[in-house]
């Protein structure tokens, strides 16, 4: 769907970006990592349009990424990193907005409107101004921004900055619900356990390049063999099997594979705190 | 919906959902134009008098009757005082101007006006620096007074019977005058004697002298103001002003909501979609020409309604200086937004600028006090045009030319400020 090919972009003697290709198919979350400049937010502003690369392509679904007004531009939707809504306009009001600049109009706008606002959980707040939002909520109508002219690619620039755990993981079954839908995403972050969780394959970037690419399993096995490893083990585990590991000089210990966040949404619920 | 119409319609429900802030923008230049236009103006009223204070030290019968004569007229509101008092009444702004008639006047002055090179006396005017423009004023009605009781009292009376007298006495003696000059003046002073003679015997009403020389002419004043028939309304001048004044500082805002609008990174996701950024910095001049007509329309409503402002001259002609106006400030707002860096400091730079513009255009006095070099100058400044094209349009009573080389001026330095402003324009801080 998305084909990035040789990206680079240089601003005065500084290379922000540096040859960096990546593809993004449909029905696919793809990460892209890495940490504060290394050249993410400059990538995303190649693939939507809004810089012209140095040098390389940008194709979605075959077509080229142009001009102010090139066909290719309607089949991406761009998350901005900062939340990006009129805040004294109304929820819904910003979502015709946004989708008028798409050339959707009428009872089209209006159907994909309720229903963008649906996908996030803010059906209820349509008339509300975001200015009277909490945090998560802005950055749920900032995607449902991005959803009203149905596009093929969502390009997500760190999304989830600032958000409670409650938001962030309906943030989350919103894009798995959006994957499902058969869109490809391309989704930022510097938060591992974010790509982790969401993406299928993720491409590291650093010093305006490619460290990296592939799927969890392809990425940990770039990993020197460590001396200890540790191992997950499903089922009830026999205090025999583990007096029989100790007698054959292996250390045991009990492991606690629950995250702090797991703990946190056991005891805060997953229920949305708007 | 258009992309074009959603951008104008989001930018003026925004402007005009900010209630207090419409208001302030209404309510300043009404009030400030209705200060100004009273002070300056104000509807058609009888002028006010001038207070000055006269001192007389000569106490003759010929200062008398000049204290007596300009406190008849209605200019003055005269006071006596004495000298001192006199100077510190203008010291302390109380009085514009204090004439001192000094001792002695009476007998010198008619003197003075056979034989001016014996010496004239002095009469003394002193007066409040900050308030010169009055010092002509109280010259020229001085004058009057004065020239019509001294030869009042040179062609009647006692005083003027003694100086024909003197004069002729002195005239008799001057060996260098040639006898037929002599002659010709001894001649004349006993025609003037047998009249004082006989204005001596006269009762005052049937004295031809009673009033003493006076301007030969009088003056009717026709003022033009518009059509036959109107006259002058000081508060179309300061509305046209105010009006233009805070439309302006409104473009200031559209400017600085630019600027905001690339710190939260709104242009981000608007130039991520498929329209151009003629179409995006387009829809920010048509809300803002659209909202300064709003403004326009409430502020000239204030106007007509209240303050008898009325539109003399071509409709179509004001519509078009307004609109043109309009354009100048939606452009005048982006060219800001494209030469700021940040909304902090583009904001007092900014409204610097229009503080500029609205002074040199006549806004806050009119441009003709300002001195010559400087007229020529605001020629080349927009808001000058709009203050003329308002005004032509209001009191002036003008037709529809008179608005074309005003909105053409405006519509030429929008083009300039558009072009700058779409080629300066970053869409990043």
């Amino acid at each position: 769907m998305l084909i990035a090919t040789d990206l680079w972009k240089s601003y005065g003697n500084v290379a922000a970006v540096r040859g960096i290709s990546l593809e993004a198919r449909a029905g696919e979350i793809v990460g892209l990592l890495g940490p504060n400049g290394a050249g993410k937010s400059t990538t995303v502003a190649m693939l939507c349009g809004l810089t012209r690369p140095d040098r390389g392509s940008v194709t979605i679904a075959g077509e080229a990424i142009g001009d102010d007004a090139s066909a290719a531009k309607r089949r991406v939707g761009l998350v901005p990193q900062d939340v990006s809504l009129f805040e004294d306009y109304g929820a819904a009001a910003n979502l015709e907005l946004f989708g008028a600049l798409y050339g959707i109009a009428g009872d089209t706008l209006r159907s994909r409107v309720d229903s963008a606002l649906s996908l996030v959980g803010l059906a209820d707040q349509a008339r509300a101004r975001p200015a009277t939002f909490s945090g998560g909520m802005k950055r749920r109508l900032n995607i449902a921004a991005a959803l009203v002219h149905d596009p093929d690619v969502l390009l997500l620039d760190e999304p989830t900055v600032g958000v409670d755990p409650q938001s962030r993981n309906a943030i989350f079954d919103n894009l798995e619900t959006l994957r499902s839908r058969g869109k490809a995403l391309v989704y930022t972050t510097h938060y591992m356990e974010e790509a982790e969780r969401l993406c299928d394959r993720i491409v590291i970037v650093d010093h305006g390049q490619v460290a990296a690419s592939g799927d969890r399993v392809s990425l940990r096995a770039l990993l020197p063999p460590k001396a200890t490893r540790r191992y997950e083990i499903e089922g009830a585990v026999d205090e025999s099997l583990l007096a029989t590991l100790r007698t054959r000089g292996l250390a045991v210990r009990a492991a606690d594979d629950a995250s702090l966040e797991d703990v946190f949404l056991h005891l805060t619920g997953r229920q949305l705190r708007d | 919906m258009n992309a074009l119409f959603a951008l104008v319609r989001k930018d003026i429900l925004l402007y005009f959902r900010n209630r207090r802030a419409v208001a302030v923008t209404l309510a300043a230049p009404i009030l400030i134009a209705a200060f100004f236009g009273a002070v300056l103006g104000g509807p058609p009223k009888k002028p006010s008098r001038v207070p000055v204070a006269v001192a007389d030290l000569d106490r003759s019968a010929v200062s008398t009757e000049i204290v007596k004569a300009m406190k008849g007229d209605a200019t003055f509101d005269l006071r006596d005082a004495t000298e001192p008092e006199a100077i510190r009444l203008v010291r302390e702004g109380k009085v514009r101007a204090a004439v001192v008639i000094p001792a002695g006047f009476g007998d010198q002055a008619p003197r003075a006006l056979f034989s001016p090179r014996n010496g004239k006396p002095e009469l003394v005017v002193h007066y409040d620096p900050s308030q010169a423009m009055t010092l002509a004023l109280v010259k020229g009605l001085l004058a009057e007074h004065v020239m019509k009781g001294v030869t009042r009292a040179a062609f009647s009376g006692g005083t003027g019977m003694k100086t024909v007298r003197e004069v002729r006495e002195q005239v008799e003696k001057s060996p260098a005058m040639p006898p037929e000059q002599r002659r010709d003046l001894i001649s004349l002073f006993d025609s003037i004697e047998r009249v004082q003679a006989r204005e001596a015997n006269a009762s005052e009403a049937a004295s031809a002298f009673g009033e003493g020389l006076s301007l030969p002419f009088t003056t009717r004043e026709s003022e033009v103001a518009g059509p036959e028939g109107r006259t002058y309304n000081g508060y179309a001048h300061a509305f046209a002003g105010m009006g233009v004044q805070f439309i302006l500082f409104m473009g200031i805002e559209l400017g600085v909501g630019l600027l905001l609008m690339r710190r939260m990174g709104l242009w981000k996701r608007l130039r991520a979609a498929p329209v151009s950024r003629a179409l995006l910095l387009g829809s920010r001049i048509a809300s803002g020409t659209v909202i300064a007509c709003l403004l326009f329309i409430g502020i000239y409503a204030a106007a007509i309604a209240v303050f008898h402002v009325r539109i003399e001259g071509s409709l179509a002609g004001f519509v078009a200086v307004a609109l043109a106006f309009a354009v100048l400030t939606s452009t005048f707002g982006l060219l800001i937004a494209a030469l700021g860096k940040t909304p902090e400091a583009t904001r007092g730079l900014a409204i610097l600028a229009t503080l500029l513009l609205v002074m040199l255009g006549g806004a806050w006095v009119p441009t003709f006090v300002f001195p010559e070099w400087l007229q020529r100058m605001t020629a080349y400044v927009p808001t000058r045009w709009a203050i003329d094209g308002l005004e032509a349009m209001t009191w002036r009573g003008q037709g529809f030319e008179a608005a074309i080389v005003p909105v053409a001026a405006m519509l030429a330095a929008s083009l300039v400020f558009a072009g700058v402003a779409m080629r300066r324009f970053a869409w990043e801080e």
